[in-house]
């Protein structure tokens, strides 16, 4: 009896074993234990999760919290490199949002008999709205130079990268804005239900583009066109639209990340919001099984992409015998490794060399 | 043997009687001569507007001030025309100051083995790089990026702080001049620059290699069709640039004489801007070193174009009009391509 309860309990999870390998998962997800397995054996307290003060509060909320932004921008980001794009841009964008939001609030400090006004320079729905749209506006430039003059994704989102952060400062006019609004600290900082706010916001965006991916056929075209973007044209879509769009959403997801970061920071700095986030966002699409070639992408994939990324900084600075500085090695191994074993000729090479083994032992 | 039948030769003469490769190299050369013209306009432009603009010494602190953007920019360019890209080489630079620094200061070593060492460092991450994209088909820009997470972690372990370098030989090469006509002069880095840019345009348009190189950014399919050794000389290009951005640190240190792990950070967008302005494809396939060379020249110009202004302009239009030069390129090539093709056609 027990025997066939064991085998029943194996069936089922070899069974969630193959579903997770079909759907591109299993890599990723053993990266993720493997890595959350290294933080429990170091520090016995990780999975704890406790109420303080009405919040939730314990690593792994610590992990989903701080993740948040390379989730977005890796959501946005896997739609791009499905079309077999790229954004490289995504990091100013994310500046230039900030840069907006933190203008539009404003940065001054009005104190009224001894107690803090939150004022602001404009309504924080119009910051907010103004920010997004822009954001949208210059994904949407990208979109417009790839799928309409025919630039490549990396040279388009180039010049936006380069431009970007200029257009940044401009904005501030050279100087990191502070901002005394309290209602605006919400986004980045704020709690609903005990749970960090933003992770509502990764939360609904998962939802919309699951619901996009699942319920309509705009997945599907979206992967014809990465795959190949003449013939999607012949069967009848609009492939230079769903580029655009693509594009423009990617524009938004960078847009929210701009709020996200100058509600956090209680501030907009030019020079450093966003900074090389481009690079991790497209790590994490890369980590999550999306192939830079375009064609099959998995969304679910770029958010345990981010969820990776981010406990490996996280595990990194708790353990106090490495270094720091040593993150970036780290992180360099890790994308060999995992890129090795997706890597199919890798796999082959591999593989025949312990076949080889095998077939000498015999 | 005839001379039509030499396709190359028949490109540089023109290409007479219905050959379509010459009229579409052509139009390759017209992008050349515009990254030339834009040059010179707006050297032009600047030799108008302020005075004591229009002189060698101008010219020459073009090339003093910017010796690292010209040599990884030529490795770059071998890159590109592959169809590749190079991320990793701000990092392999900083990386090369720092284990100078640490080894000539810290250690005492002579500069004469930690520079050929520091060399072979930096081509040594270029052949793995290159190892990987060739035999495990990982994508340039991922197999890079993670070269340049690592050459940076690594400078970064070996030293967070920057590293003054007093040794003898670095203060005496960084303060060596050459005079040359008045009192212009140039430095030993641009004497590296010189040999460089010869040495690649030799390489890329006198040897199989660098036919080999412009055959697998055509069609990396045909190039092994062909029988070219495409495996080999794409591992190699990415070596050449991993040589050169170590080289680019080194002159990094004649320029400036100290190590930190922080130098080069953002200079390959810097690179790969001056490469797409130099008129060389993304795309690959076509490039010319000559042009990259103009590319970093125009970047250059543009900079102190906006010193000369003084405190007047914000220093952030520098990024903004490098953007703006690089679309008005990018649209300009496209423009000839179509135009390359439709004379093909006809």
């Amino acid at each position: 009896m027990a025997g066939y309860n064991l085998r029943n309990i194996m069936g089922k999870i070899s069974k969630g074993f193959s579903s997770a390998s079909r759907s591109g998962l299993l890599w990723p997800l053993i990266f993720l234990g493997l890595i959350l397995l290294v933080n429990a054996v170091i520090n016995p307290g990780f999975f704890d999760i406790e109420i303080k003060d009405g919040r939730l509060s314990g690593s792994l909320i610590d992990i989903m919290n701080r993740s948040s932004y390379i989730i977005l921008l890796a959501i946005g980001m896997t739609f791009v490199v499905a079309t077999a794009g790229i954004d490289i841009s995504v990091g100013a964008v994310v500046a230039i949002s900030a840069a907006i939001s933190a203008y539009l609030i404003g940065g001054t400090l009005v104190v009224e008999n001894g107690v803090q006004q939150y004022v602001s320079f404009m309504p924080m729905p119009v910051a907010i709205i103004a920010a997004l749209l822009i954001a949208t506006a210059l994904g949407m430039w990208n979109g417009l130079l790839i799928s309409r003059m025919g630039l490549q994704p990396i040279i388009a989102t180039l010049i936006l990268m380069v431009a970007g952060r200029g257009i940044a400062q401009l904005i501030t006019s050279g100087q990191i804005i502070t901002i005394y609004y309290k209602p605006f600290f919400f986004i980045g900082g704020g709690y609903l239900f005990g749970i960090p706010f933003s992770i509502y916001i990764v939360a609904a965006v998962l939802a919309v583009v699951m619901f996009l991916k699942k319920r309509t056929a705009l997945g599907l075209f979206i992967q014809s066109v990465g795959i190949n973007k003449t013939a999607t044209r012949f069967a009848g879509i609009n492939s230079s639209n769903i580029i655009l769009w693509v594009y423009a959403f990617s524009g938004f997801c960078a847009g929210i990340v701009g709020l996200l970061v100058c509600s956090n920071n209680k501030s907009a700095d030019g020079n450093n919001a966003g900074y090389n986030m481009e690079l991790d966002a497209i790590l994490a699409v890369v980590l999550g099984g999306t192939s830079l070639a375009g064609g099959k992408f998995y969304i679910m994939g770029s958010v345990i992409g981010g969820l990776i990324i981010q406990s490996l900084t996280t595990t990194i600075f708790s353990i106090k015998e490495i270094k720091p500085e040593a993150n970036l090695v780290v992180k360099a191994v890790i994308v060999f490794v995992v890129c090795l074993i997706q890597s199919e000729s890798f796999r082959k090479k591999v593989a025949g060399v312990i076949f080889l083994r095998e077939k000498k032992s015999l | 043997m005839n001379k039509k039948n030499i396709p190359i030769l028949s490109c540089i003469t023109g290409g007479k009687g219905g050959n379509s490769c010459g009229s579409m190299f052509n139009f390759k050369y017209l992008l050349l001569a515009a990254t030339i013209a834009l040059f010179i306009i707006m050297f032009g432009i600047g030799s108008v507007s302020f005075r004591g603009f229009f002189s060698l010494k101008v010219f020459f602190d073009l090339f003093i001030d910017n010796p690292f953007l010209f040599i990884a920019a030529i490795g770059m360019t071998f890159v590109i025309i592959t169809g590749g890209i190079d991320l990793s080489v701000g990092s392999v630079a900083a990386l090369t100051t720092m284990i100078t620094g640490t080894l000539v200061e810290i250690h005492g070593v002579s500069p004469a083995v930690v520079l050929p060492l520091v060399l072979f460092v930096g081509s040594l991450i270029g052949f793995l790089i290159g190892i990987m994209v060739h035999f495990f088909k990982i994508q340039p820009f991922i197999a890079t990026l993670g070269g340049m997470f690592l050459a940076r972690g690594i400078a970064l372990m070996i030293n967070t702080d920057s590293i003054t370098l007093n040794n003898s030989f670095f203060k005496a090469v960084s303060n060596y001049h050459i005079p040359v006509i008045g009192n212009a002069f140039i430095t030993i880095n641009v004497v590296i620059i010189l040999i460089v840019v010869i040495a690649a345009v030799i390489l890329a348009h006198y040897t199989n290699f660098g036919r080999t190189v412009y055959a697998i950014g055509g069609n990396e399919q045909s190039a092994i069709l062909m029988g070219l050794p495409v495996g080999r000389t794409k591992i190699l290009v990415y070596t050449i640039s991993g040589f050169c951005s170590a080289l680019a640190g080194v002159t990094m240190m004649f320029y400036m004489p100290s190590g930190n792990p922080l130098h080069g950070v953002g200079m390959e967008m810097d690179v790969i801007a001056a490469v797409v302005i130099g008129g060389t494809m993304l795309t690959g396939g076509s490039g010319y070193m000559l042009g990259t060379v103009f590319g970093v020249l125009i970047l250059g110009t543009i900079a102190t174009l906006i010193n000369f202004q003084g405190g007047s302009v914000n220093p952030w239009w520098i990024r903004i009009i490098n953007a703006a030069l690089i679309l008005v390129f990018c649209l300009l090539q496209i423009l000839f391509e179509k135009k390359g093709r439709k004379i093909a056609k006809s």
